[in-house]
């Protein structure tokens, strides 16, 4: 199913480049790193969820044995009520400083207070213990629509709600209200025959990434920071270091170690600065590792988040009209992904009459942090649950009443621009053609449900290097973080433009200082962009050895070309020289050959999925059991084809842990009370069958091998998927994630 | 001319209109001529003299990042969003 042309590299599937350091335990990952004279540091955490600190005393802990240093927010410089340009958008830079080490107030379960650095873990643990604080405890608001009632608790006294640069004069925990309008609201809803409107609860979520924060900090005599850690973009971290402790970006170099996944949560900072202070204090590199309550606690879930859809339609299946409410938990501090959800909530419909309002609310609850299209997954949830009925009410195919409606290419966008070419289509057809939904599925209490999603994909800064090495190989230097295989698909990119094996490049993923600026592994870009710039700094290694071929030939530059791999003379000499052999002749020709570029592309390409599931639930237990899975997803081209289907099914997986278990639960304290892998329950193998992953091909034309991003949206469509499929299944409509046992036993008046 | 699509939060400043033609050949100037014609309007998109940071700018459907000396097609529309970025929204 593709519309591009066949490529020798592009479309295989290589051995990744650092599979033998991974499977073989070689691969350094923050937790490993050491270095001589290392001390260790520990955070101690707010055992309540609000609260004014009266006084943090740390003689106590300064005065222990073993004890090195004791960092509080004092150390920190004093953090202006500002906003920072991160260059990932703007932030406050007292609430950036205050998620790191809390100044005036703790604001969830898990803030940071104070950290220590000691001999050893265990000694830094201890001391935490003797740190002294004096709370005024507060009363705690832990959800959504709570959060946003006139007399709730007010989490900053100083917030008041932003809408487009208007600001009210009366504190909130409302941060910000934003608009999407399109057409006539109401004259879309008077077209309709039928208008159907629900409300849906989704709840706090982690991207549950296997490995911990991380990081080791260490100040040179000359004042030069390094930080080692496990991090999704190097330069955010150095960026985020320097506006955190103020300290020139030039005397900072972040190395990024192996990671153990991040889906968008290691891309905030919050122990680096910490390590940073104690390695200051102490004179001594330090190290901060988190364990998994910490993780769980003091790093940035996905938001809960409170929706309302309201969708009308004609009898032939046309929708009139969308109109929603997004209300979405910030966490802490401003800044959820409520904007996103606006974009993608009716982005895959092509509707004449569109409202869309956002709020940006804050609770007592760590500040959220990007998750795998941070955003989309909530407001798919509404969306596509609302389609589904509206197919039903109509009795027109589910699938069938997404193709009478889903966008295309020229079709306006409910927040405004007008559709490139995109594949949404053809995931549909894709999913209609497949064996999957011809299959029957009609046993009692077995279901199946549909459902599609959207997400943009972004371009963004990416810097490549490529060195070429005598014996035909080169070595590739990118800045981007390898989550996913991208050593892989960047290195093929630029082994498709010289004609060499995907095996003939030695990709290295480098420090800050030895490669341009590279933004984060996020919003799908690495792929896209940063095998992009792979791409033209390959085309400049070409122009430079056909310079090369042309001073052995002793023929003008222009008479040298290049395919498959071979340079050759035109006009008059029959010459003709391999990559490889060129490669040799380097040194005879002028020296080393170093390509480089550096890319900003704009046109990354929107993403489109539709998934098919099959359920059977349990009506004794609730317990809702995967029976099959189908994903269709436009990847553009799919470089390598594993690592896209890998993207497919992980993103799934997490998807149906969203929609039937994961959850952050608290108590009316505040406290999370599940805040380990045993208690905070992420789907298995064990839980689920093979993911059928089918990659649609509809090419980008915003890259130079159609390329879309392909990481984040198929976590988008599985909760209403699976939503739809449990109604399919036992006719009750579940408007609250996760549907967990205890609530489809409730649904179904068990309990 | 190129078409400003007006985010719906502003609208009141365009007297309800969804979108204007405005002249100019650099995003600076298209929103000078903007503010111009519409009193206020620069300053909601605008950090001093450049493209606000929560903003995200469309030109012809594609998400494009834009200063403001950057040259803008007489056919152009543009779009100013909230910023989506790395994964994050702001």
């Amino acid at each position: 199913m593709s519309e591009t042309k066949e490529y020798k590299v592009i479309g295989t599937r290589p051995i990744r480049h650092d599979g033998v350091d991974k499977v073989t335990g070689r691969a350094i990952y923050g937790a490993d790193f050491q270095i001589t004279g290392l001390l260790h540091g520990r955070v101690l955490r707010s055992p309540h969820a609000h609260a004014r600190i009266v006084s943090i005393d740390t003689s106590r802990a300064e005065a222990y044995p073993g004890v090195k240093g004791v960092v509080t927010a004092q150390d920190l410089p004093a953090a202006e009520d500002k906003m920072a340009d991160l260059g990932e958008g703007a932030v406050n830079l007292k609430y950036l400083c205050d998620n790191i080490l809390a100044s005036d107030k703790a604001l969830y379960k898990g803030h940071a207070l104070a950290a220590v650095a000691a001999a050893s873990p265990h000694i830094a643990e201890e001391a935490c213990e003797l740190i002294d604080v004096e709370y005024e405890l507060l009363p705690p608001v832990l959800e959504v629509r709570e959060a946003m009632e006139p007399d709730a608790p007010i989490l900053h006294e100083n917030l008041t709600t932003s809408s487009l640069g208007d600001t009210e004069d009366k504190p909130t925990n409302i941060a910000s209200h934003l608009q999407h309008k399109k057409g006539d609201i109401e004259k879309g809803f008077d077209e309709a025959d039928i208008v159907i409107e629900r409300g849906f609860v989704t709840g706090t979520v982690h991207q549950g990434y296997i490995e911990p924060h991380n990081a080791t900090a260490h100040y040179n005599q000359d004042g030069q920071l390094t930080v080692w850690c496990s991090t999704q973009g190097a330069f955010t971290v150095r960026e985020q270091l320097a506006e955190i402790l103020q300290y020139p970006v030039s005397k900072i170099k972040v190395v990024p170690l192996e990671i153990g996944g991040g889906f968008g949560g290691k891309i905030n900072v919050y122990i680096k600065p910490v390590a940073a202070l104690l390695a200051k204090k102490t004179g001594k590199p330090v190290k901060v590792l988190m364990n998994r309550a910490d993780v769980f606690e003091g790093t940035g879930p996905t938001p809960a988040s409170y929706i309302t859809i309201k969708m009308g339609a004609k009898k032939d299946g046309k929708i009139t009209a969308a109109q929603t409410s997004l209300a979405f938990e910030a966490g802490a501090y401003p800044g959820s992904p409520v904007g996103a959800g606006a974009m993608c909530v009716f982005a895959p419909y092509n509707i004449e009459n569109v409202l869309i309002d956002g709020y940006d609310v804050v609770v007592n609850k760590p500040k959220s942090a990007p998750y795998r299209a941070p955003g989309a997954t909530n407001a798919a949830f509404g969306t596509e649950t609302v389609i589904d009925e509206l197919a039903e009410e109509l009795d027109i195919d589910p699938l069938e009443l997404r193709l009478m409606n889903g966008a295309k290419e020229g079709d306006r966008r409910p927040d405004g621009p007008v559709y490139p070419r995109i594949g949404f289509i053809e995931t549909l057809e894709a999913a209609k053609e497949h064996p999957h939904y011809a299959s029957s599925n009609g046993k009692k209490y077995h279901g199946r449900g549909i459902a599609s999603g959207f997400w943009f994909n972004i371009g963004l800064e990416s810097s490549v290097t490529i060195n070429v090495n005598p014996d035909g190989t080169i070595n590739l230097v990118e800045g981007s973080t390898d989550i996913g295989g991208t050593r892989a698909s960047i290195a093929m990119q630029a082994a498709e433009v010289l004609g060499i094996p995907a095996e003939s490049v030695n990709p290295t993923v480098v420090d800050t200082n030895s490669i341009g600026y590279t933004a984060v592994t996020g919003g799908s870009r690495t792929t896209y962009a940063t095998g992009y710039a792979a791409y033209e700094a390959a085309q400049d290694v070409v122009r430079q050895m056909k310079a090369r071929a042309a001073k052995l030939w002793e023929v003008d530059e222009d008479n040298v070309q290049f395919a498959d791999g071979e340079f050759s003379s035109i006009n008059g000499k029959e010459e003709q020289m391999s990559f490889r052999d060129l490669s040799g002749k380097l040194s005879q020709t002028g020296g080393p050959v170093v390509g480089r570029a550096t890319m900003d592309p704009a046109g990354a390409g929107g993403a489109f999925a539709t998934h098919v599931v099959d359920v059977e639930v349990d009506v004794e237990t609730g317990k809702v059991e995967i029976l099959r899975y189908t994903a269709t997803q436009d990847a553009g081209k799919a470089i390598h084809p594993s690592y896209v289907e890998g993207q497919i099914q992980g993103g799934v997986v997490q998807g149906i842990g969203w929609a039937l278990n994961e959850e952050y639960i608290y108590n009316a304290e505040g406290e999370m009370t599940n805040a380990s892998f045993l208690d905070y329950r992420m789907p298995t193998c064990l839980d689920l069958p093979m993911i059928d992953a089918v990659i649609v091909e509809v090419p980008n034309p915003g890259h130079p091998y159609g390329v879309r991003g392909v990481g984040e949206v198929p976590i988008v469509p599985p909760p209403a998927a699976i939503a739809n499929a449990i109604y399919d299944a036992i006719g009750i409509r579940m408007t609250e994630l996760p549907m967990s046992p205890d609530r489809l036993l409730k649904a179904m008046g068990k309990i | 001319m190129p078409i400003i699509a007006i985010p719906a939060l502003i609208r009141n400043l365009t007297d309800g209109e969804d979108s204007v033609t405005v002249e100019g050949t650099t995003i600076r100037e298209v929103l000078n001529n903007l503010e111009n014609q519409y009193p206020g309007t620069k300053e909601k998109l605008c950090d001093g003299d450049r493209i606000h940071p929560s903003i995200s700018v469309y030109i012809n459907g594609v998400l494009t990042r834009v200063a403001m000396h950057d040259r803008v097609d007489a056919d152009a529309e543009l779009h100013f969003l909230p910023a989506i970025s790395g994964g994050v929204s702001s």
